[in-house]
C-alpha cells in the first residue's frame, strides 16, 4: 500500500463543490475525462490509461480522501464492463466516475495504491462481474471461490435454476402454477458444470489460493523463526458468523492476517436484479439482518431518490424513530457480544437481549415480525402505528433505556481485566482509518467527526438536534465507549422525533408490486448503525433494476482488520474483531 | 416433569410416590437424554440470532436442559442449522456433522436450512441442508420464532424418549455413523457420490448438442 496517503493526507482540502470539481478535471485531463451525458446519470467518465493519474490528482489537488465505494456494472447490450466509483471530499453529494471497458477485454488499473478501501470491493467486483483490476495486490475470487465457473453477475450468466430474466416469472403469474426448480435439473438440485469438467481429474485449488498471500508474507519478512498458519473460522464461537481469518503467527503473536468470505453469499445482487423494485425489499431486511428497519430505509431512500417520490411527514418521523431504535438495538448487541469476546461469557449478551426483546415487541406490533420488519416502502411505510404503539415506546424511550444504558455502563466498564484487553489494543489512527474506508463508530472512534447524518442529510435529520460522538484513541476502548454516547444520542432524537411526530398518511401513491422508474442511476446512502449503508441503483426504466448493488459496511469496515491486528496475540484479534461490529449477511451478501 | 417417566400402568403406592418411580430402564435412559441435549454452538445467518434470542433469558432454553452450548462438535448431541447454507459453507458442515459423537441428531431451523428459503433461487444457495446430512427436525419460519423452536425441541425430545435400543442403528452396529463423504468445491459444488450422474449428464449434453448441429 502506497505511503504517500498517509503524508499527503495531511494537506488542507480545497473546498470545492463537486460541480466545480469536475470542470477542473475535465480542464486538467482534456480527451481523458468527459462528461457522463447518458440521461439520468451523473459525474465523469474516465480513460482506463490515465483512471490512476486522474485519481493520485483527486486525492492530492482535491482533496477527495475517501473512496467509498467501488462496483460494477454490465453493459450487456453495447458490450461493454463500467468500473464506477463514488468518492466523497468531505461534506456533501459523492463526486462519481466511471471507467467503461470492453466486455472481452475487461482491464482497470486498481486504485489499491491510491485509496487502500478499494481492496475488497476490487475484489468483490472481479469475481463477480469479471473486471480485471491491474495492479490490484490480491486479485482473487473473494465471495465466491477459486475455480468456480464464470461471474454470475453478468447479464448472460444463468444460474442453474434460471427460469426467466426478470419477475413475476410467465410460470407464476398470473396463473399461479409452481414447480419445484430441483424437479427440472438433472442433479436434483441447485448444480450445473461447464462441458468440460472432469470430476475425476479435479484439483481443488480453492484452500490454496486462500494460504498463498500469506506465505508470500511470511517469506519476505525472513523471519528466523518458523511462521504458521492457522485458521479462525468459519465455524467458531467468535467470528460472529461464519467469517474465516487465516492469520500467519510467530507464536501467538499475529504476522499477518486475511479475512477470508463469501461463507454466507447469498447472491442477494442476483437475485435483485430479477426482481422489481418493491420486491427487493424483504430481502434487504437479510442483509443486516440485527438493523432490518435501516437497511430498509436505506433502500427505500435510494429507490426514492431515482423516483422522486417523497413520503408523507408522518412517515418520515416513523421511519427516524425505526432506525433510531435499530440503532439502539445494535450497539446493545455489539457491547454485548463484545464483552462476550473478553471472556464474560454470555451474561452482557442476556442483558442486551432483554432490552432488545422489549424494542422487537415493538417492532413486531407495528410491522408483524419481530426481526425481518419489512416495513418501510418506496414512498413511505407498510402501515401506520397501531393503537398504544407511542405510549409503549415512550415509557421505554423515557424512562426504562436511559437507565439501562447508565446500568450498562458501570457494569463492566471499570472492570480491570476489561480495560487491560482493550485499552491501546487496535489502535487505528485516524488518517488510515479514513484511507481505508471505514465508517460508522469504527471511524469516529479514531477521532473523525464524520456521521452522514449530519455531512449529508438524509430523510428528516437535519431537524433535530444531536451531537455526532466521536472518541480520539482509535483502540478497542474507544470504540466501545463510542457506542454508549451514540445510544444516547439516539435517545435525544427519539424524544424529539416522538414529540414532534404528527398527524396524517403513512404512504404515497396506493400499494402495487411495481413501480414506475425513470431511466439511470442513484446512490445513496445512509449512517446505519454500523457505518455507511449505500445503494447503488441503475434502471433502464423497466420495473425491475438493471443493477442493483450494495455497499457493504462490514465488508469494508474489516479491510482495516490486517493492520490493526498485526503484532498483536491471538487472543486480541477476536477482540478487535469484535470492536469492528459486522453481521456476516452484509459482508457476504 | 419427572412424572412422565412412571409408565401410567403402574400403580405406585400413595405414600411413596414423591420420592419413587418406576421405570425401565430404556425409558429412564432416554428420559435422561432427552433432557440434556446439548446444542453445538453453531451458528450460519440470521436464524442464529433468534437461536441466541432463544438462549436468553425471555426463551431460556436451560429449561430444557440445553444451556450447555458447546462450540466442540465432538461434544455436543445437537447441531442446530440455523441459517442459509451455502456451497462455500457445506463442506464444513459435513466436516463437523462427521465429527459429533452418536447418538447426533440435526435440527434444521428455518426456511433457508429446509430447502434454500428466500435465496434458493441463487446460485450458490443449497436447496435444504437436507441434501448432504440427515435431519431429524424441520423448524419453518424465516426466521422461526424463538417459541416454534421450542417447539422443534419438544419434537426432538419426544423422538429421542420413542427410541429403542432395538431399532436405532447406532445401538445395532456398536459403532461410528457412516461417515459422509465431503463435498468438493469444483467449478460448482460437486458430491463425490454422484459422479457418475455428474458424466452421464455430460453425455446427454454433449448428445443433445450434436442433435441440435446435425
Ligand atoms: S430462514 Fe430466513 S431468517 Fe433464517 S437464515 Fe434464512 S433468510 Fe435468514
Amino acid at each position: 500500500m502506497s505511503e504517500t496517503s498517509q503524508t499527503q493526507a495531511t494537506q488542507e482540502p480545497s473546498v470545492l463543490t463537486v460541480q466545480d470539481a469536475y470542470g477542473v478535471l475535465l480542464e486538467r485531463f482534456p480527451g481523458q475525462v468527459r462528461m457522463d451525458e447518458r440521461q439520468g446519470y451523473e459525474g465523469v467518465l474516465i480513460e482506463a490509461d490515465s483512471l490512476l493519474d486522474v485519481a493520485s490528482f483527486m486525492r492530492d489537488q482535491l482533496g477527495i480522501r475517501y473512496l467509498s465505494s467501488v462496483t460494477g456494472v454490465d453493459n450487456l447490450p453495447n458490450g461493454q464492463l463500467e468500473s464506477v466509483y463514488h468518492a466523497f471530499a468531505g461534506l456533501g453529494p459523492a463526486l462519481v466516475f466511471k471507467v467503461q471497458v470492453d466486455r472481452d477485454r475487461p482491464e482497470v488499473p486498481s486504485l489499491v495504491s491510491v485509496w487502500p478501501s478499494a481492496d475488497f470491493q476490487e475484489r468483490e467486483s472481479y469475481d463477480l462481474l469479471g473486471i480485471r483490476y491491474i495492479g490490484h495486490p490480491n486479485l482473487q475470487r473473494i465471495l465466491t471461490w477459486e475455480g468456480f465457473h464464470g461471474h454470475p453477475l453478468r447479464k448472460d450468466w444463468h444460474e442453474p435454476y434460471y427460469e426467466e430474466e426478470l419477475k413475476p416469472f410467465a410460470s407464476r403469474h398470473p396463473d399461479g402454477h409452481v414447480y419445484r426448480a430441483e424437479d427440472r435439473n438433472p442433479f436434483g438440485m441447485n448444480l450445473q458444470y461447464p462441458s468440460d469438467f472432469d470430476p475425476h481429474n479435479w484439483t481443488d485449488i480453492a484452500q490454496a489460493a486462500v494460504y498463498q498471500p500469506l506465505q508470500r508474507t511470511a517469506l519476505e519478512s525472513r523471519l528466523e523463526t518458523e511462521t504458521m498458519v492457522i485458521n479462525l473460522g468459519p465455524q467458531h464461537p467468535s467470528t460472529h458468523g461464519v467469517l474465516r481469518v487465516v492469520m500467519a503467527v510467530d507464536g501467538e503473536t499475529v504476522v499477518d492476517l486475511m479475512p477470508v468470505f463469501g461463507y454466507l453469499h447469498r447472491n442477494h445482487e442476483k437475485i435483485g436484479e430479477r426482481c422489481t423494485f418493491p420486491q427487493i425489499m424483504p430481502y434487504t431486511d437479510r442483509l443486516d439482518y440485527i438493523c432490518s428497519m435501516s437497511t430498509n430505509l436505506a433502500y427505500a431512500l435510494a429507490v426514492e431518490k431515482l423516483t422522486g417520490i417523497r413520503p408523507p411527514e408522518r412517515a418520515e418521523y416513523i421511519r427516524v424513530i425505526m432506525a433510531e431504535l435499530t440503532r439502539i438495538v445494535n450497539h446493545l448487541l455489539a457491547i454485548g457480544f463484545l464483552w462476550n469476546d473478553v471472556g464474560a461469557f454470555f451474561t452482557p449478551v442476556v442483558y442486551a437481549f432483554n432490552e432488545r426483546e422489549l424494542i422487537l415487541d415493538l417492532f413486531e406490533m407495528a410491522a408483524g415480525s419481530r426481526m425481518m420488519c419489512n416495513y418501510v416502502r418506496v414512498g413511505g411505510v407498510f402501515e401506520d402505528l397501531p393503537d398504544g404503539w407511542m405510549e409503549k415506546a415512550r415509557r421505554l424511550v423515557y424512562d426504562r433505556l436511559p437507565r439501562f444504558v447508565d446500568e450498562y455502563e458501570r457494569l463492566v466498564v471499570q472492570n480491570e481485566i476489561w480495560r487491560a484487553r482493550a485499552i491501546g489494543v487496535g489502535v487505528l489512527p485516524a488518517e488510515r482509518a479514513i484511507a481505508v474506508g471505514a465508517t460508522g463508530p469504527l471511524l469516529r472512534g479514531s477521532g473523525v467527526p464524520y456521521d452522514i447524518r449530519r455531512v449529508e442529510p438524509y430523510s428528516i435529520y437535519d431537524r433535530f438536534d444531536f451531537d455526532v460522538a466521536v472518541r480520539f484513541n482509535g483502540d478497542v476502548y474507544d470504540r466501545f465507549m463510542i457506542r454508549f454516547d451514540e445510544m444516547r444520542q439516539s435517545l435525544r432524537i427519539l424524544r424529539q422525533a416522538m414529540e414532534q411526530i404528527p398527524d396524517g398518511p403513512v404512504q404515497t401513491g396506493k400499494k402495487n408490486y411495481t413501480i414506475k422508474v425513470p431511466p439511470g442511476e442513484a446512490y445513496h446512502r445512509i449512517e446505519a448503525p454500523k457505518g455507511e449503508l449505500g445503494f447503488y441503483l441503475v434502471s433502464d426504466g423497466r420495473p425491475n433494476p438493471w443493477r442493483y448493488h450494495v455497499r457493504s459496511t462490514s465488508l469494508i469496515n474489516l479491510t482495516s482488520l490486517a493492520e490493526m491486528c498485526r503484532g498483536h496475540k491471538i487472543a486480541d484479534v477476536v477482540v478487535i474483531l469484535g470492536s469492528i461490529d459486522i453481521t456476516l449477511g452484509e459482508v457476504d451478501r | 416433569m419427572a412424572d412422565d417417566l412412571t409408565h401410567p400402568s403402574i400403580k405406585v403406592p400413595a405414600e411413596i410416590q414423591g420420592t419413587v418411580r418406576v421405570a425401565t430402564w430404556e425409558r429412564f435412559y432416554n428420559w435422561c437424554r432427552s433432557r440434556s441435549v446439548w446444542p453445538m454452538m453453531f451458528g450460519l445467518a440470521c436464524c442464529a440470532i433468534e437461536m441466541v434470542a432463544m438462549a436468553s433469558s425471555r426463551f431460556d432454553f436451560s429449561r430444557f436442559g440445553m444451556e450447555v452450548m458447546r462450540a466442540s462438535p465432538r461434544q455436543a448431541d445437537l447441531m442446530i442449522v440455523a441459517g442459509t447454507v451455502t456451497k462455500k459453507m457445506v463442506p464444513q458442515i459435513v466436516r463437523l456433522y462427521n465429527q459429533m459423537a452418536e447418538p447426533r441428531y440435526v435440527l434444521s431451523m428455518g426456511a433457508c436450512a429446509n430447502g434454500g428459503g428466500p435465496f434458493k433461487e441463487g446460485y450458490s444457495v443449497v436447496s435444504g441442508v437436507d441434501k448432504y446430512i440427515p435431519v431429524d427436525v424441520y423448524v419453518p419460519g424465516c426466521p422461526p420464532t424463538p417459541q416454534a423452536l421450542i417447539f422443534g425441541f419438544i419434537q426432538l425430545h419426544r423422538k429421542i424418549e420413542g427410541q429403542t435400543w432395538k431399532d436405532y442403528t447406532w445401538y445395532k452396529n456398536r459403532g461410528h455413523g457412516e461417515e459422509i463423504p465431503l463435498p468438493i468445491l469444483g467449478p460448482d459444488l460437486f458430491d463425490p457420490r454422484q459422479i457418475a450422474l455428474i458424466e452421464a449428464a455430460a453425455i446427454s449434453e454433449q448428445a443433445n448438442v450434436e442433435q441440435a448441429a446435425g
